[in-house]
């Protein structure tokens, strides 16, 4: 069961309270009108699909209605930062967490 | 090798003599030094690459690379459902050649895989999901798939335990693809990896592929737990660690990888005589020939790769399973368990090229490819002999994601997930 406390409301959320929104920080091409069809592709379908560390977002949905940022593990699904939206991940790197 | 083949006969001189003259069923050879094709992945589509390579190509110097044991990842992990109830006609095509393909398997590979085409039944619950299952049937009939339309009186009489007018889901009919059903998964991994054995294919278990030696735009040697492997031409089939692989090969893929958990009860007698969905609910069951009720799920929240889900999960399904089937509420589970599958935009596999030129992949089955086991054998088979799609594979190739020519059957057929 995932459990995150929201950035922004401070309340634990379960899964049933939460929405997840895939991959965080997925950036719309600069400027469209000169995309080529390759960045139209990374951007629309490719993803990051890491056996690790991972950054996504997830919607506080059942409550305060905020999106946020989480970096968690796909194997353990530990959690190591939770952001809000306007923040960037710090580049943590925990000595032994392993691979996965 | 010599064909020891299974056979009333066979069995019935084995019951006599204590079944201490049964042969392994495949060898357990040590990797060589190179093969002209290494198949990385020991699931039903990998087993079914090198049967369909030697059978329909005459290749057989190949290797399949399974990490753990063969069948142990989502092919000994489903719920078994086999149907072909898909909507565009290049995935009506694709899914009923892989059903074709079953019903001829036992005859093919003298391996029973327990084919029971008992009805693949799905639930609609009210008057605007009872349109789509008029539209659902036009289509099927469109593309020669067998359906009918079952109203409550033929549905009470066909799955008696079935309450219809429960007061939450109220079932108002179904669609019945009468050639759909269920088959041991198992059997469809051992039935190949006996036949593709007998070509003389070497399978290899407990050997992890991890890295790529590159030529140019070529793979020329894998690097696996068992020492480094050459090969002249590479297929992956490794369902949810299709990324992982890729990464190694370095080019990106529409992955996701999600945790999808099923679900067993304890054993009791015969009481569902179909497999059965209700995509509104989200749960799909059917009983096993031990009795077992088998339950599956919608997929977890979140990318995952720990072949462990939520309870919520089994919570959610549980309660869609009683409220239909108040009897079931008896039942105590047994086990559940999770499966990590491979979900791209469009709920269409992807099979053929990647941007390396020797490497063909076959993935994005995502939720649904146990059915299209025999025919995802035969179109990777074929992209790896000739360089070109099968003609089945053409609208499946990984570069339609570019192209904008989705195969979107999420949309189009509903797929739960
Ligand atoms: C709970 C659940 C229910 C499902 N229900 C149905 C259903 O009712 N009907 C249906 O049609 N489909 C269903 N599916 C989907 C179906 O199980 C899969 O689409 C199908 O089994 C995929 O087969 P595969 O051979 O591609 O993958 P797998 O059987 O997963 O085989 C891939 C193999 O690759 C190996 N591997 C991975 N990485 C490496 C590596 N680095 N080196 C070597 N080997 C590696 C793995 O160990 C694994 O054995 C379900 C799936 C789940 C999880
Ligand atoms: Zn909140």
């Amino acid at each position: 069961m995932i459990l995150l406390r929201c950035p922004y409301c401070r309340e634990m959320r379960s899964e049933a309270e939460l929405t997840w929104g895939g991959e965080a920080g997925i950036m719309r091409p600069a400027d469209p009108a000169i995309a080529s069809d390759t960045e139209w592709t990374e951007y629309l379908f490719m993803r990051t699909n890491t056996k690790g560390w991972l950054q996504e977002q997830w919607c506080c949905s059942a409550g305060c209605g905020q999106w946020f940022k989480v970096e968690r593990h796909t194997v353990s699904h530990q959690i190591r930062q939770i952001l809000r939206f306007d923040e960037a991940f710090s580049d943590v790197t925990i000595a032994q967490e392993g691979a996965a | 090798m010599g064909w020891q083949d299974y056979s009333l006969l066979s069995l019935a001189r084995q019951g006599l003599s204590g079944n201490r003259g049964w042969k392994q069923a495949w060898r357990s050879p040590a990797p060589k030094k190179k093969y002209q094709v290494v198949i990385i992945g020991g699931g039903g589509h990998g087993l079914a690459t090198a049967w369909y390579l030697a059978r329909e190509h005459g290749i057989r110097d190949i290797a399949v690379l399974e990490k753990g044991w063969i069948g142990g990842g989502n092919t000994g992990r489903n719920t078994t459902n086999v149907r072909s109830d898909y909507m565009f006609s290049e995935s009506a095509a694709m899914y009923d050649k892989a059903l074709k393909l079953y019903e001829d398997f036992a005859r093919e590979l003298n391996f029973n895989i327990m084919l029971s085409q008992r009805g693949w039944v799905t639930l609609f619950h009210d008057q605007h999901q009872m349109e789509s299952a008029r539209h659902k049937l036009n289509w099927m009939r469109c593309n020669g798939i067998d359906a009918e339309i079952l109203d409550r009186a033929a549905l009470a009489k066909l799955i008696p335990g079935l309450r219809a007018d429960n007061p939450r889901w109220p079932v108002l009919g179904a669609v019945l693809q009468q050639r759909g059903g269920t088959i041991r998964h198992d059997a469809v991994a051992w039935g190949y990896a006996r036949g593709a054995d007998r070509m003389g294919i070497d399978i290899i278990q407990n050997c992890e592929v991890k890295g790529f030696t590159r030529e140019g735009d070529r793979i020329t040697a894998i690097d696996t737990s068992r020492g480094t492997i050459g090969c002249d031409s590479v297929g992956v089939a490794v369902a949810g660690h299709s990324s992982v692989i890729a990464d190694m090969a370095g080019f990106r893929l529409p992955v996701t990888s999600r945790c999808l958990q099923a679900m067993v009860s304890e054993p009791i007698r015969p009481i569902l005589d179909v497999a059965m969905i209700s995509p509104a609910t989200g749960v799909y069951l059917n009983q096993t020939q031990k009795g077992e009720l088998v339950m599956g799920a919608m997929l977890d929240p979140g990318q995952s790769y720990g072949q462990r889900g939520g309870p919520r999960t089994v919570q959610k399904v549980v309660e869609a399973a009683v409220e239909l089937f108040p009897a079931f509420g008896q039942a105590r589970l047994m086990r559940h368990w999770g499966g990590i599958v491979d979900i791209v935009p469009d709920s269409s596999p992807i099979i053929g090229a990647t941007p390396v030129s020797n490497l063909y992949i076959n993935c994005g089955w995502g939720t649904g490819g146990f059915k299209a086991i025999p025919v995802g054998g035969l179109m990777l088979a074929h992209a790896i002999a000739t360089n070109r799609p099968h003609p089945l594979a053409e609208k499946f190739g990984l570069d339609r994601f570019r192209d904008n020519r989705l195969v979107d059957e999420g949309a189009a057929s509903g797929i739960a997930h």
